[in-house]
Formats: C-alpha cells, structure tokens, sequence
C-alpha cells in the first residue's frame, strides 16, 4: 500500500510535462567536471602525476584512442554498436606495415600506402554499413563478424614474419614531437576537430544523430536513411584504419594485434563521455571527454600505486557505472530492460 | 441500424473545384472492415471537422489521405484531378500533410531542422550544413503561423504545444512543393494540450483558413463545432453524413456517431438475479490518486461488471493500471475481500488474484513467437509444476482442458500465439488468468480492441459467464454501446475524478447521451 503523501496532491494530476534542458546541459556537464575532479584529485595526490612530462604521457597515449573513439561515435549516435574496430585495426595495421618501406617486401609507397591502409579500413566499414543495410543483419552481429575478416586479412598478411617498417616519415609519427606533444597526438587532435564539424556542419553527421533519434520520422519525412548508415559505418571504418597505422608507428612493425582492447576501450570512452548506446545523444567533444577521463584515470592510478592488474576490471565498472548514470533518469513504461 | 441522418447533409454548392475529394474509399483489414465506403469532400479554404468513434475509420481515412495506407477502392482526387498516393512524399508533393497525433518531429534536431527535414533546400549545399540559410527557411515557415519560437532551440526542449507549432510549420513547408494551396491534416491536435493552448491553437486553424484547407479530428465535438465549417461524420468505416456547424449541438454529432441507441443483443444483457442485501464489496477503492487520477472512490461487487467510462485523457487508463499495480499511486487506499491490496508492482497484485487483460495485446498481452501452451501458463506457473519443474503433461492437460473450455481456434496447443486469429489470442490471455483457480477481480483494458463482430461476442459471452461465476470485473470498454451493454454498473470519469456513477441494470440501462453529458 502507498503511503498516503498530502504535499503531492496538487502534483497528483498535473501531467508530467518534461523540461529536459537544464537536465541535459546538467548531464552534459558530467563528464567534463569528473575529468576536472579526478585530474585535480590525482594532481593533488601524487607529485609525478601533476609533473609536465606525466600530462604529455597521457596525452600521448590517449592518441589512438582518440582517433578510434571518434569513428565509433558517429555509429553509437545512430544507435548501432560498432565491434569491429580490432579487427579493421589489425588488417590496417599490417596493410600499412607491408605498404611503407619494410623489410618483407620492396614496397615504399609512404603516404600512399598510409592512405590505401586507411581506405582498406573504410572499405571493411562499408561491408559492415552494407550488411546492415541491405541483409538486415544487427549491427552487432555483422561488426562482429566485419572484426573477424580483419583478423583473418592481417593473419594473412603477416605471413609468419613480422614485418618491420624502416619508412622515416611513419617511424617519426611516434617519435618527432611538437609544442611537447608527438605526432600522433596532434594528428588525433585534428580527427577530432574534423570529427566535430561533420558532426554539427554536415548532413552525414546530423543525419546520424536523427537516425537515433527517430528513425521513423525520417522516413515520414521523405530522407531514404540507409545511404547515411552505409557512410556513417565507411567513416568509422576509415578512422579504425587510421588508428591501425597509428599503432604500426608506435610499434615500428605491423601486428596482428595491433587493435586488441580499443573496440571495447572506444566503446566506454564514449559513454563514459555522454554518448548513449541507445543513440541520439552525445557527440565526438563528449567523446574527447571520456577519453581523456579514461587515459587520467588508467595513468593516475598507476602513478599513485595501484597494480595495473587492477585496470581491465576497473574500466569495466566505470563502463557499468557510467551506463546507469545515464539511464536512470529514463524512466519508460514497465521498464523493460535488454 | 437505420440511417436516418442522411437527410441532414447540406451540401454548399462549391464555389471551385474541392481541393481534396474522396470517393468510395474501401480498405479491409483480415477480418474488419476498416473502410468501407467513404466518401468526402474538402472545399478549398475550409475547416472540415471529422467525427466519429473509435474504431469508426478515422486514422484509416487519414492514413489513405498521406498515403500511408493503400485502399482497396476508391479514388481520391486532389484539385479535380485523379491521384494515387503511395508514399507520404507523394502525398506532400500533392500538398496534403497531417501533423500526427503522436508527434512526428526528432527530438534531439532542432526546429529549424525538423521543419525543413528531407527538403532541405539551400539549406544544405553539397552535404555541408548552412545555418543562416537553414534558420531563415524555418523562420519563413514559423512566420506564416506568427510563431515566436526559436529556430535553434532543440525540439525536446520546447513545450508540446509549441512542438505541434513546429508540426503544423513543417507542414506548411509542403506548399513549397506542390505551388499550391495545401491540405493540412490535424489527427486529435487538442488531446494533450492544455485550454489556453487550446486557444492557440484554433486562432492557428483560423489563420491556415486563409490560405489552405484544413481537416480536423477531434473527440471532442464541443471543439469541433467550435473551429470548423463544416463537420463529416463516419460510422462503422462508412460515411453517415455532413452537416453544417451552424446551429448544430453535440448531441446532434453524437447521435449520428453512434447510430441507433439501445443495447445489441450481442452482449448478452445479465440475466442472473441477484439478492437484494448488498454483500461487502469484492474491490474497494477508497481516494487512490496517481498521476493522471485523483481521489477516485469505486467499489466491484463479486459478479459484478463495472465499466469505466471517460475521455481520452480521464485518466481511466492509469487507473486500471493502477489497480493491477502497473503504475505508481500516490495515495489512497485498496482493498480486495477487506484484505489491503499491495499497489507497490504486479506481483502481489497477482497473487492476490487480480489478473489485467492490457489494451495493447501485442505488446503487453502475450509473447507473441511463444506457444499458446506457454502463454496461458505464463503467470500461475505452479498450475503446470509439479514441485520445482514443469511437467509437461500436467500443463498440457490443464492447456487442452482451457482450450476446450473455451473453444479457442488453434491447430495445437504448441502454436505460436501469433497465429492466431486476434480473437483466439485474446481468449488465451484471458485464460492466463482463469488457470490457476483463484481468479477474483479481472481488470479488462479495452479488451475487444481490434477483434471483429463474431470473436467481441465470444469475448462478451466469456466476461459474462465469469461473473455469473462470481468474479468481480472492471471493464474499460472500446465505446459506450459495449460498456453500456455489458456493465452493471457504469462510473464516468473526467479530468482524473469520478464524474458520476450511473446504475445499469437490464432492462433499465442509460443512453449514450446520458454518458456523454458527464464525460465532457
């Protein structure tokens, strides 16, 4: 029996009317001041953690992350998942490897072969955008099985023997540093500025934040959503493919490898920044966001002693956390939960 | 059923061509007829009110009209000039939009991109997004209805009525295409607004008046004579008639909405006799206010029908729910053979022997790929148990016996309770609650909704043997004539509280228009 609650009577029969404004900006703000909290809070801990060179580190590693976290955005904001970056990352990662100047073949294309391996990256998100679209399988299931081809290319081309590159321009990615920050950070810096204007000035990145919003009201509306979805998933592929040479750089050789843990790292770094993995919301500055609450978190805990053992099963809950922050204020009917 | 209102049409002679007709328009759906023969004209510069009751063929018409729904018959002819609508894009470059009962805009875009959406126009060159020239564009729109919203804010930020501003200027955008006057459609646009907003909106329907055709659904007919020229009325899927607003009342509407009173014989009028001395009641309510209801008192006797009748938005709906503990109370107190009934989840509600038969039966009725064996066991799962595990043969005894029972239609009880017949499936969600034994109180949201003529009388002839055998029933019925047919008792809800009660023995029961004059 409800207790009987006199002070909401005259509530009683208002019918709730939602004023999701402040609430959004309020969870929109969320992200940004944990990231300012716990920087400060790690900061204030330990003396290594606030040094110049530690804050370089961390945005040095948050680099291919970043670039990962930025294609997958765009497919989380139209409500599809995407688990297909390790697997484009090691295809890319390998193709790249075999394409610059190494020591498996007589190839020396440099930035040529840099953008075949990205575009072997779009390619793999086509087929997937494609599966969708037209066979009707779930995202889910075709970027899954979209990893596994990837997998099963780079196995192919690796060939038993790893292929080091000696190619100057992508070794020094990793290396050459400008204003303090390699490369690569600034290069992911760049994906993401770029990820942001598709987002808010063109029809692609607004389309894929309806489609999760309401996709039916698309189609009431006379838009023909599946071409969008086909260049939303080509797009995420294209920035995988580009992480996977990111990686090659790092790593001087190309490994099957290459992308293991950034599918489900992408995946939390953008819901831990505001993205909902039931679309329509969030963004690739949210994004940004998350990834950089991650890198803090992953280095903070290192730099104040904690065992990196620690650190899988810590991103897990924060992954878990994050999703029941965002939810609980949608309340739907029956609350049917899958 | 006599027709007898036809005389009342009053054709005007047009001035001009309609700017939408419509000529036998038939659709039929597997086993109803949605349409069937409807015809109607939408004179240039007018408001044409349509009414009719649910299930009248309303949102079929509307829906042929957008081209959503394709009739079987029938020609709809736009300017004198013969069309066929196969998409709502087709039906927008003919100038006919509707702004949609459930709104239609995408929630997190912004009202400027919503109303020019799928016809962006200069608005985006080559893919990339010009703001100034986007905003512009929606700015022209909001300004022909003298709209003060922002273009920019972001739709779910704005109020449901200035949503439905944002509807009708997206609407508008169809003049664009066609070059012409256009057709706008408003499928129910008052259910949700508030009176003031109300206002706002019917100084907008004047003002489109001016430069379009307006078609306007409504349930309330005190609004429909109040912003239209001229009203269509539709029965049964068929037109019964036109009249003009002057000098016509409500109740003149309503009587031709619901054709011939007096109680059909198909919903078995209760013949038990019952004892003078009033035992306690099975269900008291006593001040149970929740979100959409307030202070609401009832009492069901055993074997007693007790219909709740009420407009959209009388907050019956929640009530039911309510009482099922399916939607949250805030106050009030319930009980059930003088035992307090838990209201806080459905659980409880369960065991204490109230079942629910939901109104969305594909939805919240059943499991749809299931078995029928599954789906009628689903909730008294210890009646096909035997200990910890299900014994199959106990269930499948206890399912034949039930379909027997019942006489439900179905190849074997290991079908798919998709393939049934709406009629069968529903008597399978009833018999979910009748498995077990201890059924005491039904709860029946709209429980005939979408079943055609023959599987309502087997749903009404089953409601009224359960409560000849003693269960108690509260039955929120899909129109007046049902309720007012099958109902002991009859409680009117209005705006969340009860309005009256009105007795409804056989022999002795109330006209629709008795109901009607509390509901509103």
């Amino acid at each position: 029996m409800t207790p009987p609650a006199e002070d909401t009577e005259d509530t009683a029969v208002v019918a709730a009317r939602p004023r999701p404004r402040r609430a959004v900006s309020f969870r929109d703000a969320g992200p940004t001041a944990a990231l300012l909290v716990i920087f400060v809070g790690f900061a204030a801990w330990s003396s290594q953690f606030r040094s110049i060179d530690n804050v370089q580190n961390i945005m040095d590693a948050a680099a291919v992350l970043a670039v990962v976290t930025c294609g997958i955005t765009f497919v989380l904001m139209m409500g599809s998942i995407d688990l297909s970056a390790a697997g484009v990352m090691g295809a890319s990662a390998l193709a790249v490897a075999l394409l610059v100047e190494n020591n498996r073949n007589g190839n020396d294309l440099g930035l040529l072969g840099i953008a075949l391996a990205v575009l072997l990256g779009a390619a793999l998100g086509a087929v997937s955008g494609l599966a969708l679209v037209l066979l009707k399988v779930p995202s889910f299931m075709t970027t899954l099985g979209v990893s596994a081809i990837g997998l099963g290319l780079a196995t192919l081309m690796f060939g038993g023997v790893q292929p080091n590159i000696s190619d100057k321009m992508l070794e020094s990615w990793a290396t050459e540093r400008i204003l303090g920050f390699t490369y690569l950070t600034w290069i992911a810096a760049g994906c993401v500025l770029v990820g942001w204007l598709i987002q808010r000035y063109t029809r692609l990145g607004r389309y894929a934040f309806a489609i999760g919003g309401a996709e039916e009201v698309l189609a009431l509306s006379g838009v023909k959503v599946a071409p969008y979805k086909v260049a939303v998933f080509t797009f995420a592929g294209a920035f995988y493919g580009l992480g996977g040479v990111m990686v090659t750089s790092q790593l001087g050789a190309g490994l099957v490898q290459a992308g293991e843990g950034y599918d489900f790292s992408a995946i939390t770094a953008a819901v831990v920044g505001g993205t909902l993995l039931t679309g329509g919301r969030g963004g690739v500055l949210h994004s940004a966001i998350g990834v950089l609450l991650i890198m803090v978190l992953t280095n903070g805990l290192v730099q104040v002693g904690v065992s990196p053992y620690w650190q899988g099963g810590v991103q897990g809950l924060i992954v878990v956390a994050a999703v029941a922050a965002a939810v609980i204020p949608q309340r739907r009917r029956n609350q049917v939960v899958k | 059923m006599s027709i007898d209102f036809d005389k009342q049409v009053e054709r005007t002679a047009p001035a001009r061509v309609p700017a939408l007709e419509v000529r036998g328009l038939v659709k039929h759906y597997p086993g109803v007829k949605a349409l069937d023969g409807v015809d109607l004209v939408v004179h240039q510069h007018e408001v044409l009110g349509l009414a009719g009751e649910n299930g009248a063929g309303k949102s079929t018409l509307l829906k042929t009209l957008v081209g959503l729904v394709k009739p079987d018959h029938g020609e709809i002819y736009v300017r004198g000039e013969r069309v066929r609508l196969r998409s709502i894009v087709e039906a927008a470059d003919h100038g006919i939009g509707m702004v949609f009962q459930e709104q239609s805009l995408v929630p997190n875009l912004t009202a400027a991109e919503n109303i020019v959406l799928g016809s962006e126009g200069p608005g985006v060159r080559r893919g990339i997004y010009r703001w100034d020239a986007m905003r512009r564009l929606a700015q022209e729109q909001l300004d022909k209805i003298a709209s003060h919203i922002d273009p920019l804010a972001r739709t779910d930020t704005l109020s449901f009525a200035d949503r439905q501003m944002v509807e009708i200027a997206k609407v508008l955008r169809i003049e664009q295409r066609s070059q012409h006057p256009p057709v706008v459609i408003l499928d129910e646009p008052t259910s949700v607004l508030e009176s003031k907003e109300i206002e706002t909106l019917f100084t907008q329907v004047r003002r489109l008046r001016e430069f379009a055709s307006v078609v306007f659904v409504s349930h309330r007919l005190d609004e429909i004579l109040d912003v239209c020229d001229r009203v269509a009325v539709l029965r049964n899927g068929e037109s019964v008639g036109e009249v003009q607003v002057a000098g016509t009342v409500p109740a003149d509407l309503h009587r031709m909405m619901i054709g011939s009173t007096g109680s059909d014989d198909h919903y078995h009028d209760n013949v038990v006799e019952r004892s003078d001395e009033a035992p306690a009641p099975r269900l008291t309510v006593r001040r149970l206010s929740g979100r959409t209801f307030r202070d609401v008192d009832l009492d069901v006797h055993a074997g007693e029908i007790v219909a709740v009748v009420g407009v959209h938005g009388s907050g019956r709906e929640d009530l039911c729910r309510a009482l099922f503990g399916a939607e949250p109370t805030t106050a009030g107190e319930v009980t059930l053979d003088g035992k307090p009934l838990d209201l806080s989840g459905t659980r409880a509600a369960c065991a204490a022997g109230v079942g629910y038969v939901p109104a969305e039966r594909k939805v919240e009725g059943m499991v749809g790929p299931m078995s029928v064996a599954d789906n009628m066991t689903l909730t008294k799962q210890k009646a096909r148990c035997s200990g910890p595990l299900v014994s199959p043969r106990k269930q499948a005894s206890l399912v034949d016996r039930w379909i027997d029972r019942l006489s439900i239609r179905t190849p074997n009880r290991g079908t798919a309770i998709q393939r049934l017949s709406g009629g069968n499936q529903q008597k399978v969600v009833l018999a979910r609650w009748l498995v077990g034994g201890d059924i005491r109180l039904l709860l029946l949201d709209h429980p005939t909704r979408g079943l055609d003529i023959g599987a309502r009388s087997e749903v009404y002839r089953l409601m009224r043997e359960l409560s000849n055998n003693g269960v108690a029933t509260v039955l929120l019925a899909d129109s007046l004539e049902e309720a007012i047919g099958l109902a002991d008792r009859i409680v009117v809800m209005s705006d969340g509280r009860v309005a009256t009660e009105v007795a409804c023995p056989a022999g002795a029961k109330p006209t629709p228009l008795d109901l009607v004059k509390e509901m509103v």
